[in-house]
């Protein structure tokens, strides 16, 4: 096991009072598994991306209680000083606009550098060959001539493999990928997900793949866990999440992705939106727009239920 | 009786300058579009389908007129908008053609209310009083499922798909005949998508509006459209009914697009088998490779292909552009 979230209650401390964005989630991430999470914008999996990584924006970002447990320390204890040594070397991320997150002028090779400096004992004339070899990694062609290159020089999907090669640059244990390929063009984002793939077989990383797209779900990841409102609503080997989907919440979802191999005369749809942060349903909170809606849904948030293995679902119809 | 064909656009070409030094002498070109040709039928939809840079959204600021054609022109029920003056254009063609942008949250002006923002273009083109046209409103907000009484709130108080359902409102003010749609659901969230979908089907077949739309996604596009236009770095590669299209695509970049966006589950290996990754990237529009433009990316590539440039093949209800079928 190399990640293992439990109970995990992240809040945001506003004027406005208490935005409870991920409140209480559990889940695990095995070595060179994949795992999704799924989930509409504001449903929290972004912050739990960064309540792992401790990017929060303080002082109003919060990890209130629970344990992020990576390759068995608690993330959560650790001391900033401590977690900074454990940032980029044992985990890592990728954010989902590239032209964002490299530095407009450093060159590519001191940006990737930069992080084999910080964390790696060596010697300044081993730097580059370090470097080309994880611009090599990410199949960046021609690393010693990109090296000396400025970001503006590189496509889109380029970048993003720079930005990919700083993220993998020390080897990390645990890779979150937030939303990486939805910034790229659809060729451009299936040569990105084969490379994922790629770099999982050679270096076994773990990876949080955190995005809003099925179809990127179904390519890549292994394990899905579906997000709404804070909670993980669903948890569920792909197949199965596709094949079987338990939650009413998940059912709709999958259905109203347009596919497209079958011409559909309407979509399914969705009724409403999901609930503001700040003013959450008292029960169930997808009950608002359920269609399978039962009297206790309105009354009593539903339990996690274990109904096999490695599949948990949060609703009262699921026993 | 009245040509089926709304709008059609006949070889259109747009570059763009590339200057540079103090006199700004022209130094090269973006061949932005290069002879580009599509037609759309009255209550039908059209899709522009392409990677970015490919030029779909040149398109529509060719459509919308906010620039100059390099050369090539565009019909609009027959007329030759080339031949048509500011006023009779304004006259004619602006109030029949409208635009719904990508992003909901930068189309409208924060400090307008709801019956402004979509009143807007019913206070430009008619004179009629205030009361009226927010009677109006009224009944076009309705139409968009929004509701009358969100006429008096701001942008910011509504949700992403919500301001999108507005923006539509705003492009129906005046009945128009065709709307350009740019992207018109990628920036909303999937629940949302299908709803916006639906309602852009809904007001299809209600007002007989023809559609062009502007997507990079081809499930959303074969939901939507009749017909559809594959463009690759300026130009058309494949054009045709959206149903042959979908089912027999014959250019090996459409083949590609399809098989990217096609879902295919973990354990599925012969899907994963049969999946086309392309290497490389589109090639800048500066510089254009000779030949066949997509020959640089193509599996199937000969030495034709860098060589002369392909013509478009009729094959069925399709149209391709490739050396394979000559």
């Amino acid at each position: 096991m190399v990640l293992q979230v439990e109970d995990l209650h992240t809040s945001f401390f506003t004027k406005m009072g208490e935005v409870k964005a991920v409140d209480g989630i559990s889940f695990h991430v095995r070595e060179r598994e994949t795992f999704g999470i799924v989930g509409e914008s504001g449903c929290g999996k972004s912050v739990t991306g960064l309540s792992i990584m401790r990017l929060l924006p303080e002082p109003s970002g919060q990890i209130v209680s629970g344990k992020i447990i990576l390759e068995g320390k608690n993330l959560v204890e650790l001391s900033k000083k401590h977690m900074r040594a454990y940032r980029g070397k044992v985990v890592s991320m990728i954010l989902q606009d590239p032209m964002t997150s490299l530095n407009p002028v450093y060159t590519i090779g001191d940006q990737v550098g930069e992080a084999v400096r910080m964390h790696q004992d060596l010697p300044e004339n081993m730097v580059e060959a370090e470097v080309i070899d994880v611009l090599r990694l990410l199949r960046i062609p021609a690393p010693e001539v990109r090296l000396k290159e400025y970001p503006f020089q590189l496509s889109g999907g380029m970048k993003q493999r720079v930005v990919g090669a700083i993220a993998m640059s020390c080897r990390p244990r645990l890779l979150i990928a937030d939303e990486p390929t939805t910034a790229l063009d659809a060729t451009i984002q299936a040569q990105y997900i084969a490379l994922f793939e790629d770099i999982q077989e050679k270096t076994n990383v773990a990876i949080i793949f955190i995005t809003h797209d099925f179809g990127v779900v179904a390519r890549i990841c292994d394990r899905v866990g579906v997000m709404y409102a804070g909670k993980i609503i669903e948890t569920a080997p792909t197949r199965d999440i596709f094949k079987n989907p338990k939650h009413p919440y998940t059912i709709a979802l999958i259905k109203s992705v347009p596919q497209l191999d079958k011409k559909d005369d309407r979509l399914f749809s969705i009724e409403g939106q999901p609930p503001s942060m700040m003013n959450l349903p008292k029960g169930c909170r997808f009950c608002p727009r359920c269609h399978v809606a039962l009297d206790i849904c309105k009354e009593q948030e539903p339990p996690e239920v274990k109904i096999s293995e490695n599949r948990s679902v949060s609703c009262w119809r699921v026993k | 009786m009245a040509s089926k064909i709304l709008l059609e656009a006949k070889d259109i070409v747009k570059h763009y300058p590339v200057t540079r030094g103090l006199l700004q002498r022209t130094v090269g070109w973006v061949r932005a579009l290069d002879g580009v040709s599509f037609s759309v039928e009255h209550g039908k939809s059209l899709s522009i389908v392409g990677e970015s840079g490919a030029g779909k959204t040149t398109i529509a600021r060719q459509i919308l007129l906010l620039e100059k054609l390099t050369s090539g022109s565009i019909f609009f029920e027959g007329q030759d908008l080339n031949k048509m003056t500011p006023a009779e254009i304004k006259a004619v063609y602006r109030p029949k053609v409208h635009y719904v942008q990508q992003n909901p949250w930068s189309s409208m002006n924060p400090r307008m209310r709801v019956r402004d923002v979509v009143g807007e273009p019913l206070f430009v083109n008619t004179k009629q009083s205030k009361k009226k046209v927010y009677e109006e409103v009224g009944t076009l907000l309705e139409q968009v499922g929004i509701g009358a009484e969100g006429m008096n709130r701001y942008p910011h108080e509504f949700s992403g798909g919500q301001r999108q359902r507005i923006a539509v409102a705003r492009a129906l003010a005046l009945n128009p005949s065709l709307l350009v749609l740019d992207e018109p659901v990628s920036a909303l969230d999937v629940s949302i998508r299908a709803q916006i979908m639906n309602l852009f089907k809904d007001l299809q077949d209600k007002f007989n509006l023809a559609f062009i739309v502007i997507a990079h996604n081809l499930a959303t596009v074969r939901y939507m459209s009749h017909t559809v236009a594959i463009m690759y770095l300026g130009q058309l590669v494949e054009y045709g009914d959206s149903e042959a299209l979908f089912e027999h695509p014959l250019h090996p970049y459409t083949r590609a697009l399809i098989s990217a966006s096609q879902l295919t589950l973990p354990e599925d290996s012969e899907g994963k088998a049969k999946q086309i990754i392309l290497t490389g990237e589109m090639p800048s529009p500066l510089n254009p490779p000779p030949g066949c433009r997509f020959h640089t990316r193509c599996s199937e590539a000969s030495d034709k292909c860098s060589r002369d440039v392909p013509e478009m093949h009729k094959i069925g209800k399709q149209q391709v552009k490739c050396h394979h079928y000559d």
